[in-house]
C-alpha cells in the first residue's frame, strides 16, 4: 500500500507538507501562507551561511581535543588549579547531563573536593566548548564573552555555597 | 558571519598542514553531527515561519518583547526551563528572535536557563545528586540566568 510513504521521516513529511502549503498559498494568494514561506526562506539562508563553519569549528574540536585526556588532569589538583581542570575538563563534554553525571561519579572517586565537582558539573551546562562556537556565531563574540565573564566567578561561587550547605562529607549517589 | 567563515578556514588549513587524517575525521564528524540535528533544524524552522507567519508577528512576541523587559525575561526564562532542545538548534532559533526585535536580556534569559535549568532532566539529575540538592542547583541556575541577563542587558544598552 503506502510502505514507502510511511517511511518518511517525520521532519520530511512535516516539510513537504509545508512547502505544499506555501505552493498552494502562493497560487491563491493567500498572503500570510506567502509570509511563511518568505520568512523560512530567510532563515534558511542565515542557517546556510553559519551553519557550514560552525560545524566544521565543532568537528575540529573533537578531532583534536580528546576528554580523556583532559581527564588525567583531574583529581588529586586542589586550589585554583582544580577549579581550572574543572572548567577545561567541562568544555569538553559532549551530551551534557547525561555524560556529565556520570563524570562527577568517576571525579569523586578520584579524590575531587565536592567544590570541584560542582564547579564541574556547572560548567559542563554553561562552558561547552561546541556549544560556544554557536552561541558566538549566531549571537555574537560580545554576548559569549559578557556570558562567559558573569558565569565563571558564579558558578565557582554556586558550587562554594553549595558545598558549605552539603556539607564535605556530601557524597554522589550510584544511580 | 564572515568572521565565523575566516575562523573556520584559518583554523582548517593548519589543521591539514599538521594532520589531514585528523582533519578529514573533523570534517566527518561534523557531518555526522549535522545530519543527526537536521530534522530537528527543519520541525524548528518549518514551525517557526508558521507561527510568525499565521499567527500574527505582534500577537506572537507580545510577551516576549512588548510587555517590558522583566515580562519578556520571565517567559524567556520560563520556556528556556521546560525546553530540552540542543544548542545547534537554540542559538540559531534565538538568532532568528533576535532578528524579529527580541531584545538580548530576553535571549540571555531563555539561553541561559535552556542550559542551568532543566525541567526533563530533573528525575535524573535527583538520581546523583538527591532531591534537595538537585533542586538548589536548578534554582541557582534560574539565579545565575537572572544575573546574566541584566549583564548582557547592560551590555547591550537595554538596561540602563
Amino acid at each position: 500500500m503506502n510502505g514507502k510513504r510511511s517511511s518518511l521521516p517525520f521532519w520530511a513529511v512535516l516539510f513537504l507538507a509545508f512547502a505544499a502549503f506555501v505552493a498552494l498559498s502562493a497560487l491563491i494568494r493567500f498572503a500570510p501562507g506567502i509570509k511563511c514561506g518568505t520568512d523560512f526562506l530567510a532563515f534558511a539562508r542565515t542557517m546556510a551561511g553559519l551553519l557550514p563553519p560552525t560545524f566544521l569549528l565543532v568537528g575540529l574540536f573533537h578531532s583534536w581535543v580528546k576528554r580523556e585526556t583532559v581527564e588525567k588532569h583531574m583529581g588529586s589538583e586542589s586550589g585554583v588549579q582544580g577549579y581550572f581542570w574543572a572548567i577545561v575538563l567541562a568544555g569538553t563534554i559532549v551530551g551534557g547531563l547525561f555524560v556529565a553525571l556520570p563524570l562527577c561519579l568517576v571525579l569523586q572517586k578520584k579524590g575531587a573536593s565536592m567544590k570541584v565537582i560542582l564547579t564541574f558539573l556547572n560548567a559542563s551546562m554553561i562552558c561547552r566548548i561546541p556549544m560556544t562556537v554557536f552561541e558566538a556565531s549566531f549571537l555574537g563574540i560580545g554576548f559569549t564573552i559578557v556570558r562567559y565573564a558573569v558565569s565563571i566567578p558564579l558558578l565557582i561561587l554556586i558550587a562554594w555555597a553549595m558545598t558549605s550547605w552539603l556539607g564535605e562529607d556530601f557524597r554522589i549517589a550510584e544511580p | 558571519m564572515v568572521v565565523a567563515w575566516v575562523l573556520m578556514a584559518a583554523l582548517f588549513s593548519a589543521s591539514w598542514f599538521v594532520n589531514r587524517e585528523r582533519t578529514l575525521e573533523a570534517a566527518r564528524l561534523a557531518w555526522t553531527l549535522f545530519r543527526e540535528v537536521l530534522p530537528m533544524f527543519v520541525i524548528v524552522l518549518v514551525f517557526t515561519s508558521l507561527s510568525l507567519g499565521l499567527i500574527s508577528e505582534e500577537v506572537l512576541l507580545e510577551l516576549l518583547v512588548g510587555r517590558g523587559l522583566l515580562v519578556g525575561s520571565v517567559t524567556g526564562a520560563v520556556a528556556g526551563s521546560i525546553a530540552a532542545i540542543p544548542s545547534s538548534v537554540a542559538f540559531p532559533l534565538s538568532a532568528i528572535l533576535l532578528g524579529k526585535g527580541v531584545p538580548y536580556t530576553v535571549i540571555a534569559a531563555f539561553t541561559t536557563t535552556l542550559m542551568m535549568v532543566g525541567v526533563v532532566t530533573f528525575p535524573l539529575e535527583r538520581e546523583y545528586l538527591g532531591f534537595r540538592a538537585a533542586l538548589v542547583r536548578n534554582l541557582a541556575g534560574l539565579a545565575m540566568a537572572l544575573v546574566v541577563s541584566v549583564a548582557i542587558g547592560c551590555f547591550f544598552g537595554e538596561l540602563p
